[in-house]
């Protein structure tokens, strides 16, 4: 590693501090160098590795100066916080339990969150539905956190498998919310979210998701800084809201007051703490422009034919607009939707101006993404927004089934 | 709050208010305040929205002043009356959603002890009954079986009093109330037991009869809490409004509920009795 100025050497005069006291071993977790966000997102070397969703989630865990973690088994999203788990044990995360539910966990993260600790949970499909009440409620508590979501089926009946329905039930919730392509992005997009979820003018959790086992469980190329660095701790006294920590002058006045007394303030009160959630929702974009590369990414910005898609769908649609150009000699665009939370109205209203149809292919029955983009481009295109292809129940999308959409006279086999 | 947090800055006593300067002058922190002491301190507790009478708001005042730490101590709550007393305290209080006490608990007083190595944070539950052995019964139990280090408060009225006296799991059987109109058909639920067998290191019953033994009940608590394992106090606080009992006889309700079914009670495990002896003798030493 070069010696950036971006990297801070604070553990050396730690590692010698320590060492006079003679009683405490240095985690692995305490040998870690802390760098800035920038250096770790930018500058510092990568290496490749071949590894799963779930591995990729591991290492961005480890990198993340993670003070609590809690688990609670669901398939596909186990693996994961039995990685977190082993991270605990080898001294990278400071504190991890298996909790007793999804209701428990999330209600434990509120409370991990709320005591100052940088906190952690994942969960997928009827865990997301069970603990949603709890983390609908993050976002007016002003929690910062991150919520890794493996998308399953919603029951019933009972399936495991992916599809991403799950993820229109965070969609008006004041939840930031990320959903990932593939290993890579669950590696970069789980780092970056904790930097973003602790901004002052954030202070909100974000969900990072992916689609469960075709990231979760399958391999793909994912580039890493080395081990021995990490992020920059949590710092609680820099947001938007007192940590609860009892380190504050005393005050009769209530971090969490409940307002429900009928009267025209309370109403104000709370009307103006949604106001504010949404605004500091806003004001997320700046940081997705400045460590993801902006909301979305577009490529072939030209072509009359735009797909846009997120999370799984990406991959099935670039493979698709490659083979229109290989194999039919036609350029169709593809807009890859990173945040869903922020939603990138305004960057879809210029990608989309000169489209004369649009197609979202999606891995759900009821199609959240299609409506997203119909209310975002109304009376800002002219072009035909086809909702779908779709697959839903645990399928895969072949990519023929989008170049079927995209070629309606053509024949395809799938 | 380090001390040092709550010091007005010289040369701007002249624009804090009454209320705060009273704080920071006649509070309880740093001091440990005593029952025969109230009417001389300015109170965690003052100024509340309850009903006149309220036994529960008592108990919450008595609760305050036991509180060993009130300057490092966070309470944490759910829906119902105790909260409406609660967040009017000058002491940080969390209100989660609902039930979620034990669970926002245990992340919280984990939380606290990954940052505050050196420096013992108080974490105390004051919820209902509804909330505790209804709807946040798995968090309590969980949060039990898994000792985790903090105290869990039951203001126990028998009844949801702020949703307008609905049966709960804690009502006697055969109260008649919502949501029971042929009278409650099965037993109040024996939470001291379920506390026994979950290994809480102390458990105690308990009515606001003896306010000096309320304090001491709950500083016992919390210090065994800190040091040995999760405890729990179930403390009959009567609903005035949904029992029909007239305002001034709430105390006399007390009394008698007290001697016929809430005798005080008290079950300390070997480990927190080892714990007590040890500051008791600590205390005497210091004497001597």
């Amino acid at each position: 590693m070069s010696d950036s100025a971006g990297v801070k050497d604070v553990q050396a005069g730690k590692a010698a501090e320590t060492k006079s006291a003679g009683d405490i071993e240095l985690s692995a977790g305490d040998r870690q160098k802390i760098v800035t966000p920038e250096y770790m997102f930018f500058e510092a070397p990568r290496e490749r590795a071949f590894i799963t969703g779930s591995e990729a989630a591991k290492e961005a865990i480890r990198r993340s100066n993670v003070d609590v973690a809690i688990s609670y088994p669901i398939t596909p999203q186990s693996e994961t916080m039995q990685q977190v788990g082993s991270l605990w044990a080898e001294g990278y995360v400071k504190e991890y339990f298996r909790g007793e539910e999804e209701i428990g966990v999330m209600s434990a993260i509120a409370g991990s969150s709320r005591a100052g600790a940088r906190s952690m949970t994942a969960t997928a499909g009827p865990g997301l539905m069970r603990g949603m009440e709890v983390i609908a409620s993050w976002p007016g508590g002003r929690i910062p956190a991150v919520l890794l979501i493996m998308c399953r089926v919603v029951n019933a009946p009972l399936a495991i498998q992916p599809d991403n329905v799950e993820l229109a039930y965070l969609l008006n919730c004041g939840i930031i919310l990320f959903h990932g392509e593939n290993q890579q992005d669950f590696f970069d997009y789980t780092m970056k979210a904790f930097i973003i979820s602790e901004r002052p003018e954030v202070t909100l959790p974000v969900a990072v998701a992916v689609d469960g086992f075709f990231v979760t469980h399958a391999r793909g190329y994912v580039s890493m800084p080395s081990k021995d660095i990490k992020l920059p701790p949590r710092d609680p006294y820099a947001e938007a809201v007192p940590t609860m920590d009892n380190e504050n002058p005393p005050a009769r006045l209530s971090r969490d007051a409940p307002i429900q007394k009928s009267n025209f303030i309370s109403y104000q009160v709370h009307a103006s703490w949604q106001q504010e959630v949404w605004a500091a929702n806003e004001r997320s974009r700046r940081y997705i422009e400045k460590y993801m590369g902006g909301l979305i990414e577009v490529i072939n910005p030209d072509a009359e034919v735009m797909l846009i898609a997120s999370g799984s769908a990406v991959s099935q649609s670039r493979e698709a607009v490659r083979q229109a150009e290989e194999e039919h000699n036609t350029k169709i665009g593809l807009i890859k939707v990173r945040s869903l939370r922020p939603f990138p109205t305004p960057e879809l209203r210029a990608a989309c101006k000169h489209a004369k149809r649009i197609i979202v292919p999606e891995f759900n029955y009821m199609g959240w993404l299609h409506r997203e983009i119909v209310t975002a481009l109304y009376g800002y295109s002219k072009a035909e927004i086809v909702p779908g292809p779709r697959v839903y129940g645990g399928m895969s999308m072949p990519t023929e089934m989008i170049l079927q959409t995209i070629f309606p006279n053509k024949k395809f086999v799938f | 709050m380090s001390l040092k947090n709550m010091t007005i800055t010289p040369g701007w006593e002249k624009y804090m208010t009454k209320e705060y300067i009273d704080l920071v002058e006649r509070g309880p922190y740093g001091k440990q305040k005593k029952v025969s002491e109230m009417g001389s301190f300015k109170e965690v507790l003052e100024e509340h929205p309850m009903c006149a009478g309220c036994a529960m708001t008592l108990f919450i005042r008595l609760t305050m002043v036991g509180l060993p730490n009130p300057e490092h101590t966070i309470l944490i709550g759910t829906a119902g009356c105790g909260r409406l007393a609660l967040t009017q305290t000058s002491i940080p209080f969390i209100y989660g959603n609902y039930g979620d006490t034990n669970a926002v608990a245990s992340g919280l007083k984990r939380g606290l002890e990954v940052r505050f190595k050196d420096q013992a944070k108080d974490v105390v539950v004051m919820a209902g009954d509804g909330g505790l052995a209804d709807i946040g019964f798995s968090a309590v139990m969980h949060s039990w079986f898994r000792k985790e280090r903090f105290t869990t408060i039951m203001l126990d009225n028998e009844v949801y009093g702020n949703t307008g006296g609905q049966e709960s799991g804690m009502t006697e059987r055969g109260a008649l109330l919502k949501m029971a109109p042929k009278g409650k058909l099965f037993d109040k639920m024996d939470m001291m037991g379920l506390a026994q067998t979950s290994g809480v290191a102390y458990i105690a019953r308990l009515t606001p009869t003896n306010p000096t033994r309320v304090a001491s009940v709950v500083r016992k608590a919390v210090m065994i809490a800190r040091e040995v394992g999760p405890t729990f106090i179930q403390a009959y606080t009567s609903c005035n409004i949904e029992y029909a009992i007239p305002t001034p006889k709430v105390l006399d309700d007390a009394r008698d509920i007290e001697s016929k079914r809430y005798g005080f009670m008290e079950i300390i495990s070997d480990e927190a009795k080892a714990y007590l002896d040890s500051i008791d003798t600590a205390k005497k030493a210091k004497k001597e």
